[in-house]
């Protein structure tokens, strides 16, 4: 199950990222950050807030080149993000938002999408007129669109009430069922984790490194309520022993 | 509807005053009208507005081009904007006269001495407005545009150009007008025909009717732009913004 062959699609090692803090101090926010995803896995990131999660997202994804240590993407791989805000272009409507950043999406895929996602009654809308979890949404058809190699999701269910959080979770789920997509998922949210995760890190506060990470043994679609509770309670056990 | 009683209490003010002043300073709206008229039927009129209305274009055309095109750069770059800002600030503080004269006498009095005398004028302004709107540009959309691969045209037409449109219309809006003031200026100064060589004659018989016939027609021409041109293009760029129902 861990990968220790070749086949990994990403691999990340962080020895130590550090920003310039206001008084002059470098200021250390990750520090010995190792792991790798095998194509298709679903990789959640859970650690309290502030710990550099987002950092460690910007790094994958290229944004932040400014750090020691290596990132191992495939060759030309399509990144497909959803910020923590969703970064729409407000004076475009949903639908060029979705095609200007998937040219070549035909028009079968996209509608496809739309639905799963519930957008299609507002593809001519822009987004200032959405609610956040519409533009949530948006943002996360954006990424899939592109049919990407990676997703990287930073907190997607932060401030949505838990209702739409739980909706927009299982449409989560269901797209990376869909088309297997090698995933990044941080979050705070151990419920979130235990039912989106292959593999559960743990993270520590800043400077984050990976504590732990915690076994899953049951498949995504086979979970039960009892799996959830039980990885959730390994994930609390093991945070309590780091 | 609010635009065309604002109007008429213009004309009102400007008739009472006349009244008040008598002919021969301020002559009454009819008198005028009855100038434009007999200038238009002669033709001069639209020889004189056309002339005037060619180096405005020519010259606004070339200043918020080259001042867009500065202004991005020095806004985006820091070493541009090390070096162009005392220069910046240098033709900011020059006056447009010193400009327009100066021109003639090292490129004599010709078209082109004229047309960059008044560009150089509007030049210092475009590129401070959209400087400022190159740094007020958002970094998370810039983000956003490098993780989705957005060929550099894509993203510049798409993320960058929206965000800089307001900036770009204040700057033309208030450029227009600064042009067309400077214009007549230059052509005072140094041109055979034109708005402004029409008033210098004018000026020269004391002719207040010509005076405000010219000036009152060209300012109606300008109106025209600015509702024709200038706000349906601001619409249609803004369309994406909530308005109150």
């Amino acid at each position: 199950m861990h990968p220790a062959g070749g086949n990994a699609l990403l691999e990340v090692e962080i020895e130590r990222k550090a920003f310039v803090s206001a008084a002059g101090g470098a200021l250390d926010v990750l520090r010995d950050i190792r792991f790798a995803l095998d194509p298709g896995e679903v990789g959640v990131f859970v650690g309290p807030s502030g710990c550099g999660k987002t950092t460690m997202l910007r790094i994958v994804a290229g944004l932040d080149p400014d750090y020691r240590g290596r990132v191992v993407l495939p060759p030309g791989a399509r990144i497909g993000m959803v910020f923590q805000e969703p970064r729409l272009l407000p004076w475009r409507s949903v639908d060029d938002n979705v095609r200007l950043a998937a040219p070549d999406a035909d028009e079968a895929t996209l509608s496809a999408l739309f639905s799963i996602l519930e957008l299609t009654a507002h593809r001519a809308h822009y987004p200032d007129e959405l609610s956040l979890g519409l533009a949530r949404r948006v943002a996360l058809a954006r990424a899939f669109a592109i049919r990407p190699d990676i997703l990287i999701l930073d907190e997607p269910l932060v401030s949505l009430d838990a209702a739409l959080a739980a909706k927009l979770r299982d449409e989560i789920a269901a797209l990376v069922d869909s088309r297997p997509v090698t995933t990044l998922l941080v979050t705070h949210d151990t419920d979130s984790a235990a039912r989106l995760g292959d593999r559960i890190f743990l993270l520590s506060p800043r400077p984050a490194h990976v504590l732990a990470e915690v076994p899953v043994r049951t498949p995504r679609g086979a979970r039960t309520a009892d799996d959830i509770a039980s990885i959730q309670a390994d994930m609390a056990r093991t945070l309590s022993a780091a | 509807m609010l635009r065309v009683i604002s109007l008429l209490a213009f004309l009102a003010i400007w008739w009472i005053a006349s009244l008040a002043a008598g002919e021969q300073m301020l002559p009454a709206p009819p008198t005028v009208l009855a100038a434009i008229i007999a200038e238009a039927r002669s033709g001069a009129l639209f020889f004189h507005l056309g002339m005037t209305l060619a180096r405005v274009g020519l010259a606004f055309t070339l200043a918020m081009t080259l001042g867009t095109a500065l202004g991005y750069l020095m806004g985006r770059v820091r070493t541009a904007d090390r070096l162009g800002d005392p220069w910046l600030i240098l033709l900011l503080n020059l006056p447009a006269l010193v400009v327009i004269v100066l021109a003639y006498i090292w490129a004599g009095l010709t078209e082109a001495a004229a047309i960059a005398a008044i560009a150089i004028n509007k030049l210092p302004n475009a590129i401070v407005t959209v400087r400022e709107g190159t740094r007020a540009l958002d970094p998370k959309l810039d983000e956003m545009a490098a993780v989705f691969a957005f060929p550099r045209w894509k993203a510049f037409r798409h993320v960058v150009v929206p965000q800089l449109a307001p900036y770009i219309a204040a700057t033309a809006r208030s450029g227009l007008a600064l042009v067309w003031k400077i214009v007549l200026v230059a052509e005072l100064l140094g041109r055979p025909n034109g708005v402004g060589f029409e008033i210098g004659v004018a000026f020269q018989l004391f002719d207040i009717t010509r005076i405000l016939a010219y000036a009152l027609a060209f300012a109606a021409v300008v109106l025209a732009i600015e509702t024709l041109l200038v706000q349906p293009l601001e619409r249609h760029a803004s369309r994406w913004r909530q308005r109150a129902a």
